[in-house]
């Protein structure tokens, strides 16, 4: 698997740090309540299909990344710069 | 048809022709006491001791593919109970008890093997680590061994013990670890349940839960509706569509584990060996292909394969340790799914929606906990008790903050373990 890193390009798996799903998006405000942290920390689509996951570039300029790929083909569909999309909600 | 040393000889004598399919191919009923939807190991073992220890045989399991045709025919078939939190150490410790008794109780030869399990360490903290494992072990009445350097060597010479970065400091012995034929592990349980009236439904996929006012009605399937007051998902790795089809999310992620077999060798690696500062562990087949494997690729993965770079880390760990596999060569990898909770342990609980069980979280370690898995599911079931072996394996431990069992002692959010 290969990653695309908006700043740096096209670059092997091993050079990227996996944080997991993309919830941390969408972080609750700390008064959210205890469903709303349970649901953000544990609980999971776990989709078979398409998901998005976030990647840290470790190995190269650091930036966290947005990864849309299929769990299923292991297919990457798309990356994007965490910052940017932390605004928007999903 | 019950196997016995005579049957084999008469067989032998007159031709085979006597042999008879080991389970029936029955059409699905209309309405079942209980329905387990998931074929596998922990689902076959709950349906059989569903039947034999609580008397239920008007039940059905529902596989969606072949019977042993999912993680239970793709593990590396390790048999171990060498846990350390309590919550996880009664478990093992009695699935391991019912693995000692299982070919007897199965009438089926599943060719467990107590070869003995090694975890080496290669440093002192490590070695104060297994010493505090070994005693939690002995606690719990299994047996453990704290093996020195040349105690080690004795049972295998064949290590790297000078290796410059990782040497060998000594090992824990689990004597009583081994292994046993995965594919057996199914068919035995199989054979059992089918053999108490217990229906194996294959090739029928549950495609939706029925719920009405929160009260379980019974399943949707590609085979028809099939009603039932009790209905539990024991589905591994899918567990998280299965469980939306009942409104639930789940706290697990599927990620995928890849394992390695070599063409068959003469016997040379006699016991369940694992590398202290690497992720390998390997062991022998009876056919005498190396089984070895190593960690997650670390990613979410519904995909039955993985990438290289896991791979390459296995193998580079294994030159490291033992030299002597280099030529062996690798005839097959794949990949299983792992259905990883945030602490690492599993869960075996009811359900907010009444009648309705979850079986699932057992990360890289289902395999051993087949027997234990399916009593304490089927006590549950029957009962509406946890048993007391799987109290701790509760469903809303991560909301609440209590009981969490966290073996690593790496925390408890997902992708730690």
């Amino acid at each position: 698997m290969r990653l695309t890193c908006p700043l740096c390009g096209e670059r092997d798996r091993r050079e990227f740090y996996y944080q997991g799903d993309a919830v941390s998006l969408n972080r609750p405000s700390p008064e959210a309540g205890v469903d709303a942290w349970d649901d953000y920390v544990h609980l999971r689509d776990n989709p078979a299909g398409e998901t998005r996951d976030m990647w840290q570039h470790e190995g190269g300029c650091g930036a966290w990344i947005v990864v849309t790929r299929n769990t299923v083909t292991h297919e990457v569909l798309g990356t994007a710069l965490a910052g940017p999309a932390a605004g928007a909600r999903i | 048809m019950k196997f016995s040393g005579l049957r084999v000889l008469k067989e032998g004598l007159t031709g085979n022709r006597g042999w008879t399919p080991h389970w029936r191919d029955p059409e699905p009923k209309a309405e079942y006491d209980a329905v387990i939807i998931g074929g596998g190991g922990h689902g076959l073992a709950t349906a059989y001791y569903l039947a034999s220890n609580h008397g239920m045989t008007n039940i059905a399991v529902l596989e969606k593919g072949y019977i042993g045709s999912g993680n239970i025919g793709r593990n590396t078939t390790i048999v171990r109970a060498n846990y350390f939190l309590p919550g996880n150490s009664e478990f093992y410790s009695h699935s391991l008890k019912l693995w000692e008794g299982l070919e007897q109780d199965l009438n089926y030869n599943v060719m467990h093997s107590r070869r003995g399990l090694i975890n080496l360490f290669h440093s002192d903290g490590q070695r104060d680590a297994f010493v505090r494992r070994g005693n939690a072990m002995l606690n719990q009445g299994d047996d453990a061994v704290l093996l020195d350097r040349e105690g080690v060597r004795k049972y295998l010479p064949y290590l790297d013990f000078d290796n410059l970065r990782f040497p060998v400091y000594g090992g824990l012995l689990h004597p009583r670890g081994g292994s046993a034929r995965h594919d057996a592990v199914a068919w035995g349980y199989a054979r059992g349940a089918d053999q108490r009236g217990v229906d194996l439904v294959q090739n029928c996929e549950v495609t939706g839960i029925d719920i009405e006012r929160g009260v379980v009605k019974g399943v949707q399937t590609t085979r028809g509706a099939i009603r039932a007051r009790k209905v539990a998902i024991v589905t591994a790795g899918r567990s998280g569509q299965v469980a939306a089809m009942a409104g639930m999310r789940l706290p697990i992620e599927s990620h995928v584990l890849q394992a390695f077999v070599t063409e068959g060798l003469k016997p040379v690696i006699d016991h369940v060996v694992s590398f202290g500062m690497g992720h390998f562990y390997i062991s022998q087949s009876d056919k005498g292909g190396l089984v070895f494997g190593g960690d997650l690729d670390f990613y979410a993965s519904y995909a039955q394969r993985g990438n290289l770079p896991m791979a390459e880390h296995v193998m580079e760990a294994g030159m490291t340790l033992m030299p002597m596999i280099g030529k062996a060569k690798v005839l097959r990898s794949w990949g299983g799914i792992m259905d990883m909770t945030p602490d690492g342990s599993p869960i075996i609980d009811r359900t907010d929606t009444e009648g309705l069980f979850i079986d699932c979280g057992w990360c890289y370690g289902g395999f051993k906990a087949v027997p234990a898995s399916g009593v304490a599911l089927a006590h549950l079931m029957a009962t509406g008790q946890s048993h007391e072996i799987a109290a701790g394996f509760r469903l809303d431990r991560f909301r609440t903050g209590r009981g969490i069992i966290d073996e690593e002692g790496t925390g408890s959010q997902h992708n730690l373990h």
